[in-house]
């Protein structure tokens, strides 16, 4: 199957901007997050506690729907999110017709791939979360900071050439086994992320929390997220064993991979079982769950490029 | 008597703080961290020349690391350990639930609470219907509901209905199933083995008699390396396919094979072995795993005799298939072993599949075989392979060239079809080359038990975490003058977002708009969504 230079060039073309217009939809969070008004009772509430020093209380989220500035800021930076989405899908697309396989054999495109998934994800999320929406929102652009920055280096140090696949790549399982291990990674991004936020906003009154979604919210889209993926992390290390089991002579032979997906998978496993136990929930369950996407990060770079294993096809 | 009060107390407490669930969390964790070092450091089961050379580089923290078995974690008796007690935790936390349940599903939903104002979700309607209609209705409704029917006094009428008990057996299928995986796995590994042979592509066989048959084994420890199957495979060729760039495309070996019920009538059955596809002969799998290059040399002896060697040399430049190895050639016909050890030949060098020189080093341009070339050292003398120490039949024993025992006599770029001329007048030959291909051999009985148990913890795992456990009570009052009150009250038992929607689909479904006071159903859903 020959490549075709032309479709790869317009593939290129379509990851380059649906970076830049990742990083638009960002710096429009971005505004919206800082011209969204602390929610604080107020004025004299403000100064009384910046006068004595104390804790200031919040109000319960502003309820009343009007089309301010940061309405209308917040809005299209969702609407640029979901342009760059379908931009970034013909990015997809038009690189797996350029060489005629999945677009996700090496380091480039399965990074490409999972920041497809981390956004798609964020969009269905803010989607299912309906009235809502409003205060979820916010989380935007710190959803979009690690998809920028992971899309960024994708496309300058681990970008590789369209090539067809080596032969111990060259099977079926490629289609199953990494779309799923693709699917579950960004969806746990988008987890991670609400996790992460949980936690900087877990000490009451931070000033940095008081414009975040409410911890209630950031847990539940944690939670809810983590449940989803959990099953097809699951499935993504079965499959995998199964490929292993006709590609290397053994189901399972721990590989660094195999054994860095397992301990990501316990880890997961935790934050699942620790989110049922008393004196686990919140933040214990939360910091778990960031360590989580911590492994499978680290599973992705370090273990792809610099330990030695059956899965360095980092192409770089 | 007291000493041993203390002592079942003891047991219950050590038993009941293991099979906690926070002492659960924290072994899973352990198990975690635990595993980290068998992905980050070299492993003795993976790759043992990484390890020696991680050791060369870190002389003082290597020793220690050995020591504390950071080397063959998963053979450790730490890491054994973690999961042992993490089996044991599995077992008590799931032992007692699996009762439980099996004692939940013969006990009636609970009976109706008196005051349903207090539950999470709750609605409550006048309807013109008798209460026997509405209690009719109701159950039509809640088909696929589990369902009791309760009478309070005053003649009103009770319905409690629960569902979702599916999510606890997802929940116990999980966990039995990943036990069962974990002990599939260790038998697999107890009676399974798994061996690697290189053979030529040149219609060479290579049978699965025994472990010696192998250059390397692994066997599980209950295998001791007789019995196992027997099955030959002849190697008739090799083909690769290149990318112009010299990236593989596919590789494919044409084999022939005797299951172990041909090999007495001589039947061969044509296979073709290619990566992904290994052959698998009842429970055995032979899997393509790489491939390399053997120069064949014939040497022509002062006296006329001649002797020929095909010699596997092993890739080291993966890239360009640039290999490196050793042909080693006894001079026939020397009974006497002191003259023996004067006349041996060695011949050691590189091959290069697509020549590329720069000056008269040799280099590989290309993987593909398109202009294989050879640059050789002949060296003559003692080989040392009488000497009582093993040797690589890739290498020449270095301590004898030191010691002057093995001296070079010619050093030469050879292309197939040219040969040199030694000292002493002999003709060293090079014939053209043959593939190798690298084949395993794995055997593990238990793997489709292991399968099996996966799919399970899969499935479980899918309904404990789709399926929504709630329950859903009625309380049906006869009006005070005409009609009946009917009451609606709902709890998730589980963490479970989602039961507001369908509650209020049921009190919309159960609780006409009345015509009296309350004018439409008031549905109160406190934790909603």
């Amino acid at each position: 199957m020959p490549i075709d230079p032309v479709v790869e060039y317009y593939s290129d073309l379509a990851y380059g901007t649906a970076l830049v217009l990742y990083l638009l939809a960002m710096v429009l969070h971005a505004v919206e997050y800082s011209v969204t008004p602390v929610p604080v009772t107020t004025a004299a509430g403000r100064v009384a506690a910046e006068g004595n020093g104390a804790v200031a209380t919040l109000a319960p989220p502003d309820s009343t729907p009007m089309r301010g500035t940061p309405e209308r800021v917040g809005r299209s930076a969702v609407a640029l999110t979901g342009l760059a989405v379908l931009v970034h899908a013909s990015s997809l697309a038009l690189r797996g017709a350029a060489i005629g396989r999945v677009p996700w054999a090496n380091m480039y495109e399965f990074t490409s791939a999972i920041c497809w998934v981390a956004v798609a994800c964020w969009l269905v999320a803010l989607y299912r979360q309906g009235s809502a929406a409003t205060s979820l929102r916010r989380l935007g652009g710190f959803v979009l900071l690690p998809v920028v920055v992971l899309m960024f280096l994708g496309g300058t140090v681990l970008y590789a050439r369209a090539a067809p696949l080596i032969p111990s790549l060259n099977s079926y399982w490629i289609t199953i086994h990494v779309s799923a291990a693709i699917t579950a990674t960004g969806i746990l991004l988008v987890s991670g992320v609400a996790s992460a936020l949980y936690l900087v906003g877990a000490p009451a009154g931070s000033r940095i929390a008081a414009r975040l979604p409410d911890s209630t919210t950031l847990d539940r889209v944690a939670y809810r997220t983590a449940v989803v993926a959990f099953p097809i992390w699951t499935f993504a290390i079965i499959a995998g064993a199964i490929w292993a089991e006709a590609a290397w002579g053994h189901y399972w032979g721990w590989d660094p991979k195999e054994t860095c997906a397992l301990v990501a998978w316990v880890v997961y496993a935790g934050y699942l079982h620790a989110r049922a136990t008393a004196g686990w929930r919140g933040s214990p369950a939360a910091w778990i769950n960031v360590v989580g996407f911590a492994v499978m990060l680290f599973n992705l770079f370090f273990v792809n490029i610099v330990v030695a294993g059956l899965h360095s096809y980092a192409g770089l | 008597m007291n000493r041993l009060t203390q002592l079942t107390a003891l047991a219950r407490n050590t038993w009941r703080g293991l099979t906690s669930m926070r002492t659960a969390l924290a072994l899973l964790f352990l198990l975690a961290l635990g595993a980290l070092p068998g992905a980050l450091l070299p492993q003795y089961s993976l790759n043992a020349q990484r390890v020696r050379t991680y050791q060369a580089q870190h002389p003082t923290l290597a020793p220690v690391l050995d020591r504390l078995g950071f080397f063959e974690v998963f053979a450790s008796p730490w890491f054994a350990a973690i999961y042992l007690l993490l089996f044991v935790s599995l077992v008590g936390c799931v032992v007692p639930r699996s009762i439980d349940y099996a004692r939940q599903l013969r006990r009636p939903p609970v009976a109706t609470p008196r005051n349903l104002g207090r539950l999470p979700h709750h609605a409550v309607s006048e309807s013109a219907s008798t209460p026997a209609e509405v209690i009719a209705t109701a159950r039509r409704r809640l088909r696929g509901w589990r369902i009791a029917e309760g009478e309070e006094h005053g003649s009103v009428r009770t319905l409690s209905a629960e569902r979702g008990y599916l999510r606890e057996a997802g929940n116990l299928v999980f966990h039995v199933a990943l036990l069962g995986l974990l002990v599939s796995f260790a038998i697999g590994k107890l009676v399974g083995y798994e061996g690697q042979v290189i053979v030529l592509a040149n219609g060479s066989q290579f049978c699965n008699s025994g472990s010696l048959a192998y250059d390397s084994f692994r066997p599980g420890r209950s295998v001791d390396g007789t019995a196992l199957t027997p099955f030959c495979v002849q190697v008739n060729g090799f083909t690769p396919t290149y990318q112009p760039t010299g990236a593989p495309q596919d590789y494919r070996a044409a084999i022939t094979y005797q299951a172990p019920g041909d090999i007495a009538p001589g039947t061969w059955h044509p296979y073709l072995l290619k990566v992904n596809d290994p052959l698998r002969i009842g429970g055995t799998r032979v899997y393509l795993l790489g491939h390399g290059y053997a120069p064949q040399f014939t040497v022509t002896f002062p006296d006329g005799q001649q002797r020929s060697a095909v010699v596997q040399w092993p890739p080291v430049e993966l890239a360009t298939m640039l290999s490196e190895g050793t042909t080693k050639f006894d001079p026939p016909g020397v009974t006497d072993d002191a003259a023996r050890r004067t006349g041996q030949l060695a011949i050691t060098g590189l091959f290069a599949p697509t020549a590329a020189f720069r000056g008269s080093l040799l280099s590989s341009a290309f993987p593909d075989m398109l202009d294989p070339a050879v640059a050789i050292d002949v060296l003559k003398g003692d080989l040392g392979n009488n000497s009582g120490r093993g040797q690589s039949i890739f290498s020449i024993d270095q301590s004898m060239v030191d010691s002057g025992r093995l001296k070079q006599v010619a050093r030469q770029n050879l292309r197939p079809g040219q040969q040199l001329t030694l000292p002493d007048r002999t003709v060293v030959h090079f014939d053209g080359v043959t593939r190798f291909v690298s084949l395993q051999v794995s055997y593990d009985p238990t793997q489709l038990w292991v399968l099996g148990f996966a799919v399970l913890v899969l499935g479980g795992l899918g309904l404990s975490l789709t399926v929504k456990r709630r329950r859903l009570w009625v309380r049906v009052t006869p009006g005070e003058l005409a009609g009946t009150v009917v009451e609606l009250g709902g709890l998730a038992r589980t963490e479970a977002a989602g039961y507001g929607e369908e509650f209020e689909q049921i009190a919309a479904d159960l609780l006409p708009p009345g015509r009296a006071q309350p004018p439409v159903p008031t549905v109160l859903s406190k934790e909603g969504r």
